[in-house]
């Protein structure tokens, strides 16, 4: 793959991501002031001090969107990682055994999906006790049906293929075929679905966040200060729009790079017309 | 006089789009010219990509996809085609000019009915009234044999047959009583007696109603038998044009000469067939659904010889070889290979059992694994089987890319870079290198063109001298039957109907569908549909 | 292929070949009903397997065991699983879900009125956003890797990627609080003049189309590309017909199954986007009523609420599918 060919899309969508992260890592050294350091008035305006202002108990507003991208950025990895490692082994699994592993887990995946993402998640959240690492399986979870249904469909494509016949023919163990029959052959459509499951992470946990079910205060994340800010509005003050932007940007960077790992897919199996 | 349809200078590019690259402009045709009187058939013939059905739509004034002609003049009646307006052009189509696709089940709404989209085209020109498009439709279909014509118009293109289909394709081009018919591969889609019938009715139906018709296929034998003069077309260009007798009897160009004797029957001596490799014994086979795909089949492969196996479509050939291998486990019978009895799973086979058998498929595109190189191809039996490494791997890697006449050059090559034919002989190389001692070659030339086949068959028989290893050919083709076979199985609705030395399936007293498969395959021979078509009546008529 | 397929006698056939159409439909349709018996049970053991004991957890830690023993006597959690799941089914049937540990009320009486609330607003996004959404899909083939398609393309992708929250309360600062032309929050109460209702809910139907309008609007694109790409439509234009009538006779028919079904999995996909609009707008709908009673564990509201949602949704998935089928020319008629 040369540089050239990346679309200047992927290429913002790519620094954006760089620079989450760069924040997520560094947070503590280029972060003005402390994650809960009450600095001064509450919602105060933007000025050369604090440069988005400071939010509802007075907490320097930049400051808590580098920490705040932590926890973000932490958790929606963590969940997507942990999904799609799920979704991946289950689906590539009943692709490659078929019979009644697959018959076993693709009725049940049918019925996870049947229940909307979010409502799901609320009946459950309300039943657990919170912390974070409930917060992030039941998260992924649920995402994981998706990826599921996704990596069935991918690897079955391709498990029909006649080379993978040519392999078992030939003798090869599940692991030889898994490994290096299927898998090389369907990492650009994964790679385009892990990027659209971790912008979806993102936006589910800011808006499980938003409704008081997510991250729990006082750590800073986006989606939680999106709701300390939000009474904010009626008066005026924009506090609760700068996380909420953020969120935003973040996953509109990251799907412009799906967006191109996307057609680069579609590039690929068009192949050539035939005159 | 002005003639019906001249082309001249034709000229047509494109657009392309090489994933990863800029896209380029490219040329498809250059400059091709021909003359069509009224009434007369012309038939263009190449192999993939040389152009033909491009041309063949230019008639049309239409470009599929990326493609725009670019130069040279279409005249109809005498006027540039290619000059007309959007309204001159769409008056032409569908009532001056038809079209014929390769695929008409494609090709039709499946949401309307067959009669309303055959009569379309002529109520849209205001050519006839609705009843006299109906009358001129049942016409068509009665004299293109379809049966039940009164009834026809009224079903969905779901309910038909495929050679149904492709008749109702010929009355939809024919309704609107057009000067020119445009067939593009009309029956290349179709089972060869399934063809003969649709090259029938589409040439008595030229013949009835007066038209002209560019007719476009890749099978010398066929265009021969419908066209007044051919062209032969080759990358874009005219290699040889003429009439039909002077291109088939006496042909100028190699090209054109090797293209007619690819057809010519080679002689093969006859063996002992006494020394059976593999017996396949009662063989019944069916699908998950309970669907029965193999009844009660016997056969047997001697060793260093080919049988051919023939068949239509779902005569249940392709699943013999499935069943042999081990993919579908047979409901009955056994199969012996050597002098052992395989067992039915390929996962109960043991590594040397699953070696000694090898497959090669039609499509060496979906064979082979994309993301791996040749040299990674074909060394991982080595590597499997005989445990090769190393350098060692590399040279016998190297030997059998010299064996196919490949060399070596193609070694870190991926199959993407490949053309059609060099992709099989690579899948010939990977079968190879597991040292076998039978071959399943599944139709392994039918996606190639003419000349490439040839070429795969030579070296196949080639290695099969070399090596004594023994082919089971499955084939649709009957000429090749004829140039490789030691023994014949024909196979029908999954029945073996027919199996015995080549000497004895291929010549009388044949076995009925045997006979009708024969006298179905076109041969390179003027009027040979005619006699086919006389003697067929004299049959029926002496029932 | 299929020549082979179809050599059965006609007395043999099957009823799945005779009455492919209705066998379908009915397969459909017992499919739905079965899904929604595995999800009730699913969103009722499931609350029961998770850990935890609600009376427990009801009074908090320091609670006497006592206590904690009448409470669950109050709530009946301790009769067995098995008993308590059919009476809460059979009386979620005759909608009757028992008593908010809350409040006390009746939660069919709530649900009553708020659900009325949750689909007026989906219903009012949908009837904006299905002409909207399928109008620019078709601008967007029409002037397809083109300008204004790549346009489209970009914007929609953003609009994807937003939170509901956030274009809620970017609309609330623009058109409430600068401007002035819009209220906020958006209260309903019975009796409310219907135009005063309508100007209420303006906003939060303005944030609800935009969420859905995108994912609609790229599915319904795709949807008439891959017609306009069939070779039929080819043919058409090989007839000489003019591009409008290629499109009313030749692509209508095959598009509209696709889009119609395209317009139903959206309209299940808005029904759950009501929950977080509603919690923006503080409207009175059954998604903020849900949000609220997880927040205080009020056991029978999430299970009325978790069991109509996943209703509604499972209703327009099953539609969908229906309208795919009954579009199905080949299953209409059968060979």
């Amino acid at each position: 793959m040369r540089l050239r060919e990346i679309p200047l899309t992927a290429w913002i969508g790519i620094f954006g991501i760089l620079l989450a992260f760069f924040c997520a890592i560094f947070a503590p050294l280029i972060a003005p002031h402390g994650e809960r350091e009450i600095v001064g008035d509450i919602w105060l305006a933007a000025d050369s001090q604090y440069w988005l202002g400071t939010d509802n108990l007075g907490r320097d507003l930049l400051s808590r969107l580098i920490f705040g991208a932590r926890t973000t950025l932490f958790v929606a990895l963590a969940a997507s990682v942990l999904s799609f490692s799920i979704g991946i082994f289950l689906s590539f699994t009943a692709a490659v055994s078929r019979g009644i592993i697959d018959q076993t887990l693709s009725r049940f995946n049918d019925l996870m999906m049947s229940i909307p993402t979010l409502i799901f998640a609320l009946v459950v959240l309300a039943v657990l006790p919170q912390s974070l690492w409930i917060l992030i399986v039941v998260m992924a979870v649920l995402d994981s049906t998706r990826v599921y249904r996704l990596g069935r469909a991918v690897a079955l494509d391709v498990a029909v293929m006649e080379f993978v016949e040519a392999a078992k023919l030939r003798g090869e163990g599940k692991m030889w075929i898994i490994f290096r029959e299927i898998l090389p052959n369907t990492l650009t459509p994964l790679l385009a679905e892990f990027g659209l499951r971790f912008a979806f992470s993102i936006l589910f946990l800011s808006t499980l966040s938003f409704l008081g079910l997510g991250i729990q205060p006082p750590a800073a994340d986006w989606g939680g200060m999106v709701k300390d800010n939000k009474d904010g509005i009626i008066f005026g003050i924009s506090a609760a729009l700068i996380p909420g932007g953020a969120i935003a940007a973040l996953a509109i960077c990251v799907n412009m790079v799906v967006d191109w790992l996307l057609k680069r897919t579609s590039s690929l199996k068009g192949g050539r017309g035939d005159g | 006089m002005v003639n019906m349809l001249s082309v001249r200078n034709l000229q047509i590019g494109a657009t392309v789009y090489p994933p990863g690259e800029n896209p380029k402009d490219i040329t498809i045709v250059h400059g091709v010219s021909f003359e069509l009187e009224r009434g007369k058939v012309l038939g263009l013939i190449g192999e993939s990509g040389a152009g033909k059905s491009t041309i063949g739509l230019a008639a049309l004034a239409y470009g599929r996809g990326g493609v725009r002609i670019t130069g040279g003049e279409v005249l109809l009646d005498g006027e540039d085609i290619l000059k007309a307006d959007k309204k001159g052009i769409r008056q032409l189509r569908g009532a001056k000019v038809c079209y014929v696709a390769q695929s008409a089940a494609a090709a039709f709404n499946p949401a309307h009915k067959l009669g309303d989209q055959v009569i379309e085209a002529t109520l849209e020109h205001g050519l006839m009234t609705r009843e006299e498009a109906r009358e001129r439709a049942l016409y068509l279909f009665k004299i293109l044999g379809l049966p039940d014509p009164n009834n026809f118009g009224d079903r969905f293109p779901h309910q038909v047959s495929g050679g149904q289909l492709q008749r109702a394709m010929t009355a939809m081009a024919l309704c609107s009583n057009p000067e020119l018919i445009v067939f593009d591969e009309p029956t290349t889609a179709l089972d060869v007696t399934t063809q003969i019938d649709v090259l029938a009715a589409i040439k008595n139906a030229i013949e009835e109603t007066g038209t002209a018709a560019l007719y476009i296929t890749h099978d010398l034998a066929v265009v021969a038998q419908i066209s007044d003069d051919i062209m032969v077309l080759r990358h874009g260009e005219t290699v040889e044009y003429g009439s039909v007798q002077q291109i088939i009897e006496n042909p100028q160009e190699e090209y054109t000469k090797a293209l007619i004797s690819v057809r010519q029957t080679k002689q093969r001596e006859a063996k002992d067939q006494s020394n059976a490799l593999l017996s396949v014994d009662n063989i019944s086979a069916s699908y998950g659904n309970g669907f029965k795909v193999l009844h009660d089949v016997s056969l047997h492969v001697p060793r260093g010889q080919t049988l051919a196996v023939v068949g239509e479509s779902g005569s249940g050939k392709s699943t013999l070889a499935r069943v042999i291998t081990g993919l579908l486990p047979p409901t009955d019978g056994t199969i012996t290979f050597g002098d052992e009895i395989l067992p039915s799973h390929r996962k109960k086979r043991t590594r040397d059992q699953l070696r000694r058998v090898q497959l090669i498929y039609q499509m060496a595109d979906t064979a082979m694994n994309p993301r791996q190189t040749v040299g990674q191809i074909i060394g991982r039996p080595l590597t499997f089987y005989f445990g090769l490494r190393g350098k060692k791997r590399k040279e016998r890697v190297q030997e059998l890319l010299d064996e196919i006449e490949m060399g070596s050059g193609f070694y870190d090559r991926y199959p993407a870079e490949l053309s059609g034919g060099q992709k099989q002989r690579v899948a010939i190389a990977r079968a190879l290198a597991a040292e076998p001692e039978l071959i399943l070659c599944d139709e392994p030339t039918s996606a190639l063109d003419p000349l490439v086949a040839e070429g795969i068959l030579d070296l196949l028989m080639r290695l099969q001298a070399e090596t004594s290893v023994s082919y089971l050919f499955i084939t649709h083709d009957i000429a090749i039957v004829r140039a490789i076979a030691d023994s014949v199985a024909v196979m029908l609705q999954g029945k073996l109907v027919d199996f015995g030395p080549r000497s004895s399936v291929l010549s009388p007293p044949f076995d009925d569908y045997t006979d009708l498969l024969l006298k179905s395959v076109p041969e390179m021979e003027l009027g040979w549909l005619e006699k086919v078509l006389a003697t067929r009546r004299m049959e029926s008529a002496g029932n | 292929m299929d020549t082979a397929m179809d050599d059965g006698q006609p007395g043999r056939r099957s009823l799945k070949q005779r009455y492919p159409l209705t066998v379908l439909i009915l397969q459909r349709l017992g499919l739905s009903a079965g899904l929604l018996l595995a999800v009730s049970m699913l969103i009722f053991g499931g609350v029961e397997a998770l850990p935890g004991d609600f009376a427990q957890t009801y009074l908090g830690q320091s609670a006497t065991p006592q206590a904690v023993e009448n409470i669950r006597s109050q709530l009946g959690l301790d009769r067995p699983v098995t008993t308590r799941y059919f009476e809460w089914l059979g009386n979620a049937v005759q909608g009757d879900f028992g008593k908010s540990w809350a409040s006390g009320n009746s939660v069919s009486e709530q649900i009553g009125k708020r659900l009325g609330n949750s689909l007026f607003l989906a219903f009012c996004a949908a009837i904006i956003s299905v002409p909207l959404a399928v109008g620019l899909g078709m601008v967007a083939v029409h002037f397809r890797d083109r300008i204004p398609d790549r346009i489209i393309n970009i914007i929609s992708l953003a609009a994807i990627s937003l939170p509901e929250f956030f274009i809620g309360y970017l609309l609330i600062l623009f058109f409430s609080v600068k401007f002035g032309v819009a209220s906020f929050p958006a209260t309903v109460y019975d009796g409310m003049a219907f135009s005063d209702r309508l100007s209420a809910i303006a906003l939060p139907t303005a944030t609800l189309v935009f969420v859905v309008l995108a994912h609609m609007m790229r599915m319904t694109r795709a949807a008439i590309i891959s017609v306009m790409s069939s070779a039929y439509m080819e043919t058409a234009e090989l007839k000489g017909l003019g591009a409008f009538k290629t499109i009313i006779k030749h692509a209508a028919p095959n598009a509209i199954a696709p889009i119609v079904n395209v317009v139903a999995l959206n309209l299940a996909y808005l029904v759950v986007g009501v929950v977080v609009v509603e919690v923006v707008f503080v409207y009175p709908g059954m998604g903020q009523y849900m949000v609220d009673a997880v927040t205080v564990r009020d056991m029978p509201v999430v299970q009325a609420c978790g069991l109509i949602f996943a209703a509604v949704y499972i209703l327009l998935n099953m539609v969908a599918d229906l309208i795919a089928i009954i579009a199905n020319p080949k299953l209409r008629h059968p060979r």
